[in-house]
């Protein structure tokens, strides 16, 4: 069995190696490996395909309401908007979709990491493994569970609070009436939302405050910290960039979220900040997709393609953003040491 | 310790609040809360609850900054700020799942299972008789995934084969996929769905829904998933079981099929059952892609399909004429979906501690 000397005649560090350099000995190649090696290659190129196609055939199908005029035809007062081209449609709904988000990420980051520092630093060194469990939980239920649960459970509980902001702090724009009685608010599709990107943001930032340096934080108790000091001097400096990337990834996670604000939030496609009303709330890019795709026309299809599209590109932007954060100053990237808690 | 030191508190000893002082306070505070809304209007368990809180943030923050000092006051508040956004994330999980589950079995029976619902017009007496059932959602969904989950495993595993196995570090082609593939982890579900519609209507022309194509949507969401966590696995593979491989001479194909794969075999396929459990729940790629239906259909390959997902949301906001029947289907077909999710955890839970390779 020498004729497969030139694949073992590589370094040390065999497992990552590339197709077999040519060496002074050559080798008989054999059609097994070519095959799995071709195989392989062509299922890692696949990815590229597929992200390729995903964005070619959204322009494809989405480039005729792009260019359309739309002051004739199926996308002449589409919505009851009079809408003079595809950027005037798309806006408001862009930015709905960026202050939904917004709304999550307020309300939600602030708990998430909460509940990634009781995790790693609060809660006994024994439970805390099931604790995050519980929370990754949280990951598994389907969003349509959580819109339908938001509709019966949030909306009326969130009522009184409504009724409260909007009375106390009515002078806000954002708290202006008329109060919704119902409660299909964007501050229920906030809650909701927010509730949704809770794992995936406590789950990353969990990882990185459990990979600050322990001598860092024996440092700093042994100077006589309390905690909650430790934390803000030892932790927090360390995991700054991871937090930033995490909360980014939630970003991108709330940004496509559906089904939550299609069931709760009743919209408008208008340009608004109000979080009270019924019907006076922005819509989102991907819950007027899925409340008006049944109900077009072809061409109105190719509108609310040409809507997911512009999503696609949104998201993709905060989520290459994210990776760069965490690649370029994430914990590892300088080859810091990993002080992992047991 | 009382507090009985002269001008200077003693060093290490005064200014010590009790040990349990915590807990007592909060007990304390929650009679409290309790009492006065008793005494004043209804008793409301998340008023109660939030009440409890604030005011035990208040009192152990006052309590502690005049007996200890300012700097244990604000780790003494910040611990139970912390505690309490950690409850805060439990209170939904529990409150979702209770719901589910209670709406859901007051629906959910042998005949809901096993029957296809729908509704269907009476000619004689002139109504629309609605059935309930799900069985076309249970079949629709079972197969969507499945064919998903045969298109993404293949590509997923072969891929993570070639970023761990092949491709080195420094290699340009695999940077870029790994970075793509984080980037695809990203996309958001209704885009997946949205790219499955256009490929198929500019294929098969308009009438472009079809289980297939929700398959296709499904892949794009699952092939990240299913690389991740094979990749991960074949990173425990420790180097010397390959290197033993290949200086036997056994050639580099048969080395990663029959030692590595074979070693990271129960990883993998926890990872792939959990990525089937994680987009089995998806809707809205699945409601663009297949778009929905009353009727039974077993073919993926044309027409409209229902799933679970898709009909709890159809039900929900495009209900039939009776409103109340609509909604319980929802709310059956939703607990008839969180049951599979579970199904699916469980069995790559069992695979893991089942199949795990034994330490010897």
């Amino acid at each position: 069995m020498t004729d497969t000397v030139s694949d073992t005649e590589t370094a040390p560090s065999a497992p990552t190696d590339p197709t077999p350099a040519r060496t002074s000995i050559v080798g008989k190649r054999r059609v097994g490996d070519s095959v799995f090696l071709g195989l392989s290659t062509t299922a890692a190129v696949s990815i590229m395909i597929i992200l390729a196609g995903v964005a070619i055939f959204l322009i494809l199908r989405g480039l005729p309401a792009i260019t359309a005029n739309w002051s004739e035809g199926d996308l002449a007062g589409y919505q009851n908007g009079q809408w003079s081209n595809f950027w005037e449609y798309v806006g408001p709904l862009l930015f709905g979709s960026v202050w939904a988000a917004f709304i999550a990420m307020i309300i939600g980051t602030p708990v998430a990491i909460g509940i990634a520092l009781f995790i790693s630093h609060y809660a006994p060194r024994r439970v805390a493994g099931a604790l995050g469990y519980v929370v990754d939980l949280l990951a598994a239920v389907p969003s349509i569970v959580f819109g339908l649960w938001g509709i019966i459970v949030m909306r009326p509980l969130l009522l009184p609070v409504g009724e409260f902001l909007n009375e106390y702090l009515g002078w806000i724009p954002l708290f202006q009436g008329p109060v919704s009685s119902t409660g299909s608010t964007m501050l229920t599709g906030g809650v909701v939302l927010a509730v949704m990107i809770l794992p995936i943001v406590t789950s990353i930032t969990r990882e990185i405050f459990l990979q600050t340096p322990r001598l860092h934080e024996e440092a700093a108790l042994a100077l006589g910290a309390t905690r909650w000091e430790m934390i803000r001097l030892a932790v927090f400096p360390y995991a700054r960039s991871g937090m930033v990337s995490a909360t980014l990834l939630g970003l991108g996670r709330a940004l496509g979220e559906t089904m939550a604000i299609a069931l709760i939030v009743s919209p408008s496609l208008i340009y608004s900040v109000l979080l009270l009303t019924d019907g006076y709330n922005s819509q989102t890019i991907a819950a007027n997709i899925a409340l008006n795709f049944p109900i077009a026309t072809d061409l109105q299809r190719s509108a609310l393609i040409g809507t997911g599209l512009m999503l696609f590109v949104i998201s993709l932007a905060v989520n290459m953003f994210a990776r760069y954060i965490i690649g370029a100053t994430g914990p590892g990237a300088k080859g810091r040491k990993k002080g992992k808690r047991s | 310790m009382t507090v009985t030191a002269p001008s200077a508190p003693l060093a290490l000893t005064s200014g010590q609040l009790p040990r349990f002082i915590e807990p007592m306070v909060l007990v304390g505070v929650a009679i409290v809360v309790a009492g006065l809304q008793l005494l004043f209007g209804g008793f409301n368990i998340a008023a109660w609850l939030i009440l409890t809180a604030v005011l035990y943030l208040i009192a152990i923050g006052v309590g502690s900054s005049i007996v200890e000092n300012r700097r244990k006051a604000v780790d003494r508040v910040v611990r139970g700020l912390v505690t309490a956004a950690f409850l805060l994330a439990v209170a939904p999980l529990i409150s979702t799942l209770w719901t589910v589950v209670s709406k859901g079995l007051a629906v959910v029976n042998l005949q809901f299972i096993t029957q296809v619902g729908g509704t269907a017009f009476d000619p004689d007496t002139l109504e629309v008789v609605a059935t309930a059932g799900a069985w076309q959602a249970i079949t629709g969904t079972l197969i969507i995934t499945g064919i998903a989950a045969l298109i993404s495993v293949p590509i997923g595993i072969l891929a993570a084969v070639y970023l761990v196995e092949y491709a080195q570090p420094s290699n340009p082609l695999r940077r870029a996929i790994t970075f793509l593939v984080d980037v695809m982890t990203g996309i958001p579900s209704i885009v997946a769905g949205l790219f499955a519609f256009s490929l198929f209507s500019l294929i098969v022309g308009p009438k472009a829904f079809s289980g297939f194509s929700a398959s296709i949507a499904l892949s794009v969401l699952m092939i990240p998933i299913v690389i991740r966590s094979t990749e991960e696995m074949l990173r425990l593979v420790p180097a010397d079981l390959r290197e033993a491989s290949l200086a036997l001479g056994v050639p580099r194909s048969a080395t990663i099929i029959k030692v590595v794969l074979r070693t990271a075999a129960s990883g993998i396929i926890t990872g792939v059952v959990l990525a089937v459990a994680r987009v089995v729940g998806e809707t809205a790629p699945i409601f663009i892609a297949a778009s929905f239906t009353d009727n039974f259909n077993a073919n993926p390959f044309e027409g409209p399909m229902q799933t679970l997902p898709v009909m709890a949301y159809t039900a929900y906001s495009f209900p039939g004429q009776d409103i109340d029947a609509s909604q319980a289907q929802a709310w059956g077909a939703a607990f008839l979906l969180v049951v599979l999710v579970v199904i699916f955890n469980l069995i790559a839970r069992i695979v893991a501690a089942v199949f795990a390779p034994k330490a010897r």
